[in-house]
């Protein structure tokens, strides 16, 4: 039976990860706490409004209302990426050898290790970024598409074009799909590695709430959603991706809206967090389900798994957060 | 899927005008002046607004076209992203103010509180303010068509810098906004001197209170009778008429004749191609009146900017409130017809293009007394 270690937290909390085997939560207010040998404060932003794990590194990286952009690593120690006087910046993104993007209005900035900055104009606002798993490449959504840059180069960015407003984007681990969230209750998904005339666009609709949350499991063979009472989880592993396949809904409860999703790191297992701040553990395979937490102050808005699997940290809008021993 | 937070919803007031128009000067003394309330403002740029401790956030107006096919349903992308930001923090302040760039339209940053989910869970448009300069308001008509959007989808018009024109100037920018917007409610005042408590916390699309404040709806009097757009036989041609001229649009005033003619109306009011529509009927029948509008507004939507209504149907005691922006339509049960009160039921639509004879034909023929 999984125990859990229950930690409250003053307000909304926007993101929840390990670095190793210490949980990070980072508030709203601009707090981060990680739970090491007892519980210690960074005061990482006068206001936070993203926080996310660096793929490429053991840190985490934030974007706040006072228009700064951070590195938090593994011990609390904070360094300053950038800085914009007066902008929110609301998307964060960490690329191969030490690069971050960050985006305030129309403009995507990478900032390389060594400093070199580089800008890329959009033609609408910038509303989410994300690198490419190989090459030093980004991929920026914003209205009517997502526009690829080689970090590198002057060359023009390649346009992935699909009419509406992209909210959100994410490359599968494979590097072979593009998937976007939208203001629409939908996902667009675009096939990188096809060949000329051949179709590329994936449309996954039908869901009842926008999707904000999305995870792909280890392999990259599906790509779980939130947006409704159950986890959506497409599959990935053919060709096509999941043209013409349905996907499988896990976790399925009645009208309570599954806000959070997250894979275990090494199983197809995925823990799935709810409006009402209950999760469940659910295996792909045979849709067994698990309960991991029972339902508590707020919608769940994060989860993060350690990297052995055993530990799930979560965090929610009302502050009530904890750390779940499955292992228990 | 329910809302688990039961925050009362945080009021959010939008501040349209052109350039000029005191703006900036409304939002300073909102910001200063001591009437125990925390504002957040979002802004197009910071100007020369507010004290370090303000919460001023400064966003890109960014429209978005929802993609499901209608034109008219657009939102503010920006709006979103910051309200969901700063929504996360809500003991930070009491409202939100949005403050429009002069050319803004006004209609995407309100359809954005009733069309996206997020927003609409956690925030209610509370009013559309517009800021007129009572100087410039004839010019601004001439040259755009912003600025007429602006007062026709307002719930408050402050008419500003009175001081620079005559009165008899002044008299016809009230004219010019009553005809273009009779449901407004107008104040007119120097340096932005209007009456905070005129302009915030209004509840104007609240379904509850929007017309419980204003228990003259569309029972203008006599006197503030202003001459509509196509009053005049004499005026110029507008290329969207496809009626006759000759057919008068006194909309909001069905006791009036219509045998006056204004020739010295203000030349200004030729500039105006936004129109309303009054209408006024007995008791309907639901089962005629529910789809008939659901047709009005699908067919018109693109062409209606705004719609209010006080419905009354036959054997039911409570009024029926409706409101409505573009294809968006609301509309629930108010309060209990009191003793004495007039059950009639009464319908005003704001807009361009629209087709008042057939609106009127087919409005009045979801009475129930008609067969």
């Amino acid at each position: 039976m999984p125990t859990v270690a229950p930690l409250d937290l003053e307000g909304h909390v926007v993101a929840v990860h390990f670095l190793g085997d210490t949980p990070f939560f980072a508030t709203a207010a601009g707090e981060i706490r990680r739970l090491d040998g007892g519980e210690k404060v960074t005061e990482a932003h006068n206001g936070l409004l993203t926080c996310i794990k660096d793929p490429f590194s053991a840190s985490l990286l934030t974007g706040g209302e006072d228009g700064r952009v951070m590195r938090i690593a593994a011990d609390g120690s904070t360094t300053q990426i950038a800085d914009a006087p007066r902008k929110w910046i609301n998307v964060v993104a960490g690329g191969p050898q030490g690069a971050v993007a960050y985006a305030h209005g129309k403009s995507s900035v990478v900032v390389l290790a060594d400093g070199t900055v580089k800008e890329f104009a959009e033609e609408r606002t910038v509303e989410a970024l994300a690198f490419a798993p190989k090459g030093l490449r980004i991929a920026a959504a914003r209205y009517n598409g997502v526009s690829l840059h080689w970090v590198n180069t002057q060359l023009p960015a390649a346009d992935l074009d699909w009419k509406g407003a992209h909210t959100g984007v994410t490359f599968s681990p494979d590097g072979r799909f593009l998937v976007t969230t939208m203001q629409e209750n939908a996902l667009h998904g675009w096939k990188l590695d096809g060949k000329a005339g051949e179709a590329r666009h994936m449309r996954m609709t039908g869901y009842p709430a926008k999707v904000k949350s999305y995870s792909w499991s280890p392999k990259g063979k599906w790509l779980a959603t939130s947006g409704a009472p159950a986890a959506i989880v497409w599959p990935f592993s053919a060709k096509d991706g999941p043209m013409g396949k349905a996907p499988l809904e896990l976790g399925t409860r009645a009208n309570i809206l599954a806000t959070c999703v997250a894979f275990h790191p090494v199983e197809e297992v995925l823990a799935i967090g709810f409006i009402d701040g209950m999760i469940l553990g659910v295996r792909v395979g045979d849709g067994k389900e698990a309960l991991l937490r029972r339902p508590g102050k707020g919608a769940i808005t994060s989860m993060s798994w350690s990297g052995n699997g055993k530990l799930v940290a979560f965090g929610s809008e009302a502050g009530d957060c904890g750390v779940i021993d499955i292992s228990a | 899927m329910a809302d688990t937070a039961p925050h009362k919803p945080i009021p959010v007031t939008v501040l349209t005008g052109y350039l000029g128009a005191g703006k900036t000067t409304l939002l300073n003394r909102i910001l200063s002046e001591s009437h125990g309330k925390k504002y957040a403002v979002i802004v197009n740029e910071f100007g020369e607004i507010g004290i370090d401790n303000d919460l001023i956030v400064e966003s890109d107006e960014e429209i978005y076209e929802m993609n499901n096919g209608c034109v008219c349903c657009t939102v503010r992308g920006d709006l979103i992203r910051v309200v969901e930001g700063l929504m996360r923090r809500p003991g930070r302040f009491d409202g939100i103010i949005v403050e429009t760039t002069g050319l803004a339209d006004p209609v995407p940053v309100a359809q954005t509180f009733f069309m996206d989910d997020d927003v609409r869970s956690k925030t209610e448009l509370d009013a559309v303010v517009a800021l007129v300069d009572a100087k410039h308001l004839p010019l601004r008509l001439k040259d755009s068509r912003e600025a007429e959007d602006q007062i026709a989808f307002a719930d408050v018009v402050v008419v500003n810098k009175t001081d620079l024109v005559t009165p008899e100037e002044l008299a016809t920018i009230e004219e010019i906004v009553r005809a273009i917007n009779p449901t407004a409610r107008i104040y007119k005042t120097t340096r932005s001197g209007v009456d905070l408590a005129r302009v915030l916390d209004q509840g104007a699309f609240n379904l509850e209170r929007a017309l419980e404040n204003d228990p003259h709806f569309l029972e203008h009097g006599h006197e503030d009778h202003v001459c509509g757009p196509d009053c005049d036989h004499h005026h110029h041609d507008h290329d969207h008429h496809d009626h006759d001229h000759h057919h008068h649009d006194h909309d909001h005033h069905h006791d009036h004749g219509h045998d006056h003619h204004h020739h010295a109306a203000p030349s200004a009011i030729h500039d105006v191609t936004v129109k309303s529509i009054s209408l006024r009927g007995g008791e309907m029948n639901p089962d005629r009146f529910f789809p008939w509008i659901q047709k009005v507004t699908q067919t018109d939507g693109p062409n209606i900017l705004r719609l209010k209504g006080i419905i009354a149907f036959k054997g039911d005691e409570e009024r029926y409130v409706v409101q409505g922006v573009h294809m968006i339509i609301e509309g629930d049960h108010q309060r209990p017809w009191k003793d004495g009160e007039k059950r009639e039921s009464r319908l005003v639509f704001i807009g361009r293009d629209l087709d008042r004879e057939k609106i009127e034909k087919s409005f009045l023929a979801c009475q129930a007394d008609q067969t």
